[in-house]
């Protein structure tokens, strides 16, 4: 299991091939996947033109290790690697990456959907968008 | 005894801080306690304010102790996506 807060633009399919490659479980796993969010240019009906992603170092780690624990306790998983963005973001630049592995697809895909929701409720990072009026925290969520 | 507070986001700049060492007396105190001496009980925590000890979720009325790091915080987003 990999989690890692990442101050620098990534691009999460090199990080996916890289992973897969060095924890060397080929054939222990039938399923993987993955999702991989992005920044868009709009939002709540705004254009937005940039954005900086806030975290709280050791509890953000920690916090979404425990998401990835609870996952592996609720599925058979053979792998997770979680990867986030902090710092300043432009657009289409990529967020975040969950990707799961297991030997079925089924809790592959459910245990990166549960990441990913507890990811966006719970773990501590702030969102401020930088729009053409000038910029504004985010404190709601957008429905999934 | 000595408590660390840190203060992220919006919170952070309406503090005008990241963080603050306190030394308080030895009485126990909660965390919406503390918050209450931080703000001089001008302005009560408001109810979305999420708070910390030792990186992890407590309520309000959780005691601190001496060499905790406490946070406030407000409602997370991890970036809409």
């Amino acid at each position: 299991m990999k989690v890692e807060i990442k101050t620098a633009k990534f691009d999460p399919w090199q990080e996916i091939k890289s992973y897969q490659e060095q924890m060397q479980k080929e054939g222990l796993f039938g399923a993987m996947a993955s999702f991989v969010g992005s920044m868009r240019d709009f939002n709540d009906g705004d254009k937005v033109t940039a954005m900086e992603l806030e975290h709280y170092p050791g509890m953000t780690e920690k916090h979404l290790e425990g998401i990835c624990k609870e996952a592996g306790n609720k599925w058979e998983l053979v792998d997770v690697l979680v990867l986030h963005r902090v710092g300043k973001i432009k657009v289409g630049d990529p967020i975040v990456l969950v990707c799961v592995w297991s030997a079925h697809r089924a809790a592959a895909f459910d245990a990166c959907r549960f990441i990913m929701e507890d990811l966006k409720s719970k773990a501590p990072f702030w969102k401020q968008e930088t729009l053409e009026q000038g910029k504004r925290w985010v404190e709601k969520n957008t429905q999934g | 005894m000595t408590i660390r507070v840190k203060y992220f986001a919006s919170l952070r700049e309406s503090f005008g801080r990241g963080e603050d060492s306190l030394e308080i007396g030895s009485d126990p105190v909660t965390v919406s306690e503390l918050w209450d001496r931080l703000t001089g009980r001008k302005q009560a925590m408001p109810d979305n304010v999420l708070t910390a000890i030792n990186m992890e979720y407590v309520k309000p009325d959780t005691q601190v102790k001496d060499g905790d790091e406490v946070a406030f915080f407000p409602p997370v987003t991890g970036g809409k996506l």
